[in-house]
């Protein structure tokens, strides 16, 4: 079972519905105690850093988090659940992360080297520059683009955790993981057949990890 | 690189897609859920759907849609037309859309583009402008309600104010050009791309595949959106994505 932790910020409608298209049980969850017995976490999220970390403080749910990671439970954040996972964030007056991975987020200047604007947000679908050919959400994908919506971008001075980025003006890691935390700035339950198989990566290494078979991901061909 | 975003527009009433629609191969042409999904696997970018029903019934059948449409779709969605208030959006959004489009609501009450954009993300919000050329003053007004209402905003001055007020992104539609087949309206486009830094959706006048190209080529819109020329076949997703690339334009 994978917990899709709800905790008032964005879509988790999509979530599930892109992991009941691919027969993954899930359990959409505020509730810490609920999602105890979950094998992988899902934190999904679009809004404020802040206001995001509040909530978490709130429900319980950020010391929740920290316990399982710490006990290997895989943890996959999506937009500004990834960037929840860094150290802080820029965003409103400033935010501590959950602070699993080394990075601050900060946001696109809106202005390249020569002075010239550019647009922000970072809106629609780019393609992914491969630095982890074979990691754990990279597995089988040789490319194709994802959707995706964001203002702010994680800044590491730690190259070994970003496995796939995106060009806007700059360097936006896209796909970032060290150990069994990991993190997509895109929206994989709306990228399309490459999203799908990423998200089908994650639980496939859920399942690995349970050595459990769930039944396999049948359905992923029909994207 | 960030590519071109090729966006087909639904229009719902009561629940049912309006306009004929030209389809061989799905029977009930009318069903929004069938369309999305046809669209989808033809390489659309993004849909939106613009709910045009008259009655509050409509409206709550619209609930329904979006909900069936999130279950099918992997790509994101907008829906607008009616959208008034904080809750509209709540309701619309926790059914699984993923952008809300505001129009006359705004113009009557702007500070909802605030609201909306602390609420849920500047992300989700897309203001739709409805533009028209005057002569007098050389530029463009904003129009509400259809376009049957001229309000007092001059189309650069609103999309900078929205802006301001954490617009994601620009549903720019041209009067003058929409139904008329002959192209998007470039010098519009460029007015706003020249002063505002947002995404912008190119909306009104597509005809051909060549229309998009242009658009496209001259940078003008990140964007574009056409409704009639995919529902009556006159071209395709695939096609216009086609030409888009041998013209050079990065597409998906």
């Amino acid at each position: 079972m994978i917990g899709i932790i709800d905790y008032g910020m964005g879509n988790l409608f999509s979530v599930s519905k892109a992991l009941q298209h691919m027969d993954i049980p899930h359990v959409v969850s505020a509730s810490p105690s609920e999602l105890q017995t979950c094998k992988g976490l899902l934190l999904p999220g679009v809004g404020a850093f802040p206001d995001a970390m509040k909530s978490l403080e709130a429900s319980g749910m950020k010391d929740f988090l920290l316990h399982q990671v710490n006990q290997g439970v895989p943890l996959l954040g999506i937009c500004l659940g990834m960037q929840l996972l860094f150290e802080e964030s820029a965003e409103g007056k400033g935010a501590a992360g959950l602070a699993l991975l080394p990075g601050r987020v900060v946001r696109f200047t809106g202005q390249d080297v020569l002075g010239n604007r550019y647009k922000v947000p970072h809106m629609g679908w780019n393609d992914l520059t491969f630095y982890q050919r074979n990691d754990v959400l990279t597995q089988s994908i040789t490319g194709g683009y994802v959707y995706f919506v964001h203002s702010y971008y994680v800044e590491t001075m730690d190259p070994s955790i970003v496995i796939a980025s995106a060009r806007y003006e700059t360097e936006v890691p896209a796909i970032v993981g060290k150990g069994n935390v990991y993190g997509t700035q895109f929206h994989p339950e709306k990228s399309a057949t490459t999203g799908m198989a990423i998200l089908g990566n994650f639980c496939n290494f859920i399942m690995k990890k349970e050595e459990c078979l769930y039944g396999t991901i049948h359905n992923l061909s029909s994207y | 690189m960030l590519t071109k975003r090729i966006i087909p527009c639904l229009d719902v009433r009561e629940g049912r897609v309006v306009k004929g629609i030209q389809f061989g191969n799905i029977r009930d042409a009318g069903d929004p859920v069938q369309l999305a999904k046809l669209y989808d696997e033809q390489g659309a970018d993004e849909l939106v759907f613009l709910d045009i029903s008259a009655t509050n019934e409509g409206r709550k059948t619209m609930l329904e849609v979006v909900r069936q449409v999130a279950a099918t779709l992997t790509i994101p969605f907008t829906v607008g037309g009616g959208i008034a208030s904080i809750a509209d959006m709540r309701a619309i959004l926790r059914a699984g859309a993923d952008k809300v489009s505001l129009n006359s609501a705004a113009v009557r009450n702007p500070e909802l583009i605030r609201e909306g954009a602390r609420y849920f993300g500047s992300q989700c919000m897309v203001v739709a402008i409805d533009a028209k050329y005057k002569r007098a003053s050389n530029s463009w007004n904003v129009y509400t309600h259809g376009g049957r209402e001229e309000s007092e905003w001059n189309v650069i001055d609103w999309a900078q104010h929205v802006q301001r007020l954490g617009a994601g992104e620009l549903l720019l539609t041209s009067m003058d050009q929409d139904g008329e087949k002959s192209g998007f309206d470039l010098p519009l486009l460029e007015a706003i791309q020249q002063k505002v830094y947002l995404p912008v959706i190119a909306s009104g006048g597509a005809g051909r595949g060549e229309h998009f190209v242009q658009v496209f080529q001259r940078n003008l819109a990140d964007a574009a959106l056409a409704a009639s020329i995919f529902h009556y076949k006159e071209t395709s997703i695939t096609n216009v994505k086609q030409m888009l690339k041998q013209s050079g334009v990065h597409v998906r």
